[in-house]
């Protein structure tokens, strides 16, 4: 399995996850895994998505959700999950 | 599985509080470059880190957009060239055409320092190493982005005093050649004792010679991220202050370790250490003065100062040791003067005197650093403060360096400004009496008692 992180933060607003959520669809990303808090009116999504079967390469992936979070008005971040596991995980 | 509020964590490090790789340093050997003809030598030299280093930023940009985490430098340290051109050079002006290869395969390769126009003389100097040593104010005001340093003793050797003398002069003229920005290129210039291989920060790194022919270093720092961590704790004992710094320092350290293993996979150079140093920049919120701050000392210089400073720099070398089974370079705590806002700061409050600074290297990572002093310091006066730094390291079994900046036409009350990341200052005043009659004596110092362990 090959883990990406997908965070959205901003102001919060309807279709955010619709949005990001179709996109991986179209593109068979797997979702693993949503949590999602709201503090002070601001949106802050985590995803855990599996890249394994993807049609698109990383770099892709993460222009495009970048730019969709910017039509949106919210930031989209890709990362891969190795660096939240070195850091939080012995 | 990974939660949500250690991702925010993750984060607000890398956005908010600085965190950042500071730097992927290949080191790159030129052992197999040495020719007697000085062309070859230079054409072998530029062929051999381009071949080497040519997918080296590239490399670096796409594992920083994969991580999320910015890499800021990526850097080329090479065998010292005292060395390497030694079979090949006959004059000072020899070696410089080394330096301007030096300088053209750095700037092709678009990495933005390369360091080890270097020689080691911690016992004695070859004739080539003197060479090199008398050429670096030429090599050095006529490029950009190569760094020298000399190493000039260490415990098992003592202090070579004549090499010691001779940097006094170096760096005045070095000062003089590169009087229009400053004195900006005694930036790049730094005299050290016990100088670890492989170092991966400028200007003192270059690629020992007990290292492989190519290996990946990744230095990381994160004075913010510290600071940060230690502003949930006010008041708390020294237990949780050091739990603390040392759990923050791992979290710091793994990120560079896996970066370096990325990058080693990647460009097919194996993995040599990960330098876990705070070392800070001139933006706000990256200051190792602003964690001795937080630590509680009103401004770094203050009494308490050094006993802040040792227990920061040996916390942040335990947590890093737990992070990484190859911690080496020089981790601990940076404490330049120019590239620190808090420590600026703390020299304009007349907190911070050349002389604390001295006694705080006694426990930081590295030494007296980017310290710009009145450009009529006398060349002997710059020989007392080096052997002085020297005699530290040395007795203390630890790296110690120098880097003064002896700011030609400028004087205590006047500031300086070096540019990005080497930042800005004012002139800090030096000790007027006079040690000529001591650093004229010649020869060198011997090794300490505690040198002989054999």
């Amino acid at each position: 399995m090959n883990k990406i992180i997908i965070t959205v933060v901003g102001k919060d607003t309807v279709g955010i996850i619709a949005k990001v959520c179709t996109y991986l669809a179209d593109n068979d990303v797997n979702i693993l895994d949503i949590s999602q808090t709201i503090v002070s009116g601001y949106f802050n999504m985590m995803m855990i998505v599996d890249v394994s079967g993807s049609k698109v390469a990383f770099n892709d992936l993460s222009d495009s959700l970048e730019n969709i979070g910017n039509d949106i008005g919210v930031v989209v971040k890709c990362q891969r999950e190795e660096i939240f596991d070195s850091m939080h995980r012995i | 599985m990974i939660n949500i509020s250690e991702v925010s964590e993750t984060n607000e490090m890398i956005e908010k509080e600085n965190l950042d790789v500071r730097t992927i340093t290949m080191g790159i050997s030129l052992f197999d470059c040495i020719d007697t003809d000085l062309k070859a030598l230079n054409e072998k030299i530029y062929n051999k880190i381009h071949e080497s280093a040519k997918d080296l930023v590239k490399t670096g940009e796409e594992i920083s957009k994969e991580f999320g985490i910015p890499i800021v430098n990526k850097r080329i340290s090479v065998t010292p060239i005292a060395l390497i051109g030694a079979s090949a050079c006959k004059t000072p002006s020899d070696f410089v055409t080394i330096a301007k290869t030096l300088d053209r395969a750095a700037k092709d390769v678009g990495i933005n320092f390369l360091g080890g126009y270097s020689a080691l003389v911690s016992k004695g100097m070859t004739t080539a190493d003197k060479l090199l040593i008398e050429s670096i104010p030429e090599a050095l005001s006529s490029t950009d982005v190569v760094c020298s340093s000399v190493n000039v003793g260490s415990t098992k050797t003592g202090i070579n005093m004549d090499a010691v003398r001779l940097l006094g002069d170096i760096i005045l003229e070095t000062a003089n050649k590169t009087k229009d920005t400053d004195s900006s290129g005694c930036t790049k210039l730094v005299i050290f004792c016990n100088a670890p291989d492989d170092n991966p920060f400028m200007a003192g790194a270059f690629h020992g010679v007990t290292e492989a022919d190519r290996i990946i270093n990744v230095g990381v720092s994160g004075p913010g991220v510290v600071k940060t961590a230690l502003e949930k704790v006010r008041g708390e004992n020294f237990e949780v202050l050091c739990e603390t710094i040392k759990k923050t320092a791992f979290k710091v350290t793994r990120v560079g370790q896996l970066v370096a293993k990325e990058a080693s996979e990647r460009l097919g150079v194996p993995f040599g250490i990960v330098d876990l140093s705070l070392a800070p920049t001139p933006a706000i919120g990256d200051s190792v003065a602003d964690i001795l701050h937080e630590i509680g000392v009103e401004h770094a210089g203050a009494p308490g100062t050094t006993a802040a400073l040792a227990l920061l720099n040996d916390q942040v070398k335990k947590g890093g040791a737990m992070a990484s089974s190859y911690v080496g370079g020089l981790s601990g705590a940076f404490i330049p003067v120019s590239e620190d806002q808090g420590m600026i700061n703390a020299v304009n409050a007349g907190a911070l005197t050349l002389e604390k600074l001295e006694a705080m290297t006694c426990v930081c990572s590295v030494g007296l650093d980017m310290i710009a002093i009145p450009g009529d310091t006398k060349a002997t006066t710059l020989a007392g403060i080096i052997a002085d730094e020297m005699a530290i390291g040395m007795i203390n079994q630890k790296t110690t360096a120098v880097r003064l900046i002896p700011v030609i036409g400028k004087t205590v009350g006047d500031t300086v400004d070096f540019g990005g990341l080497l930042g800005f200052g004012p002139i800090m005043p030096v000790n007027k009496f006079d040690c000529a009659a001591f650093v004229d004596r010649g020869g060198r110092i011997p090794a300490p008692i505690h040198s002989f362990k054999n």
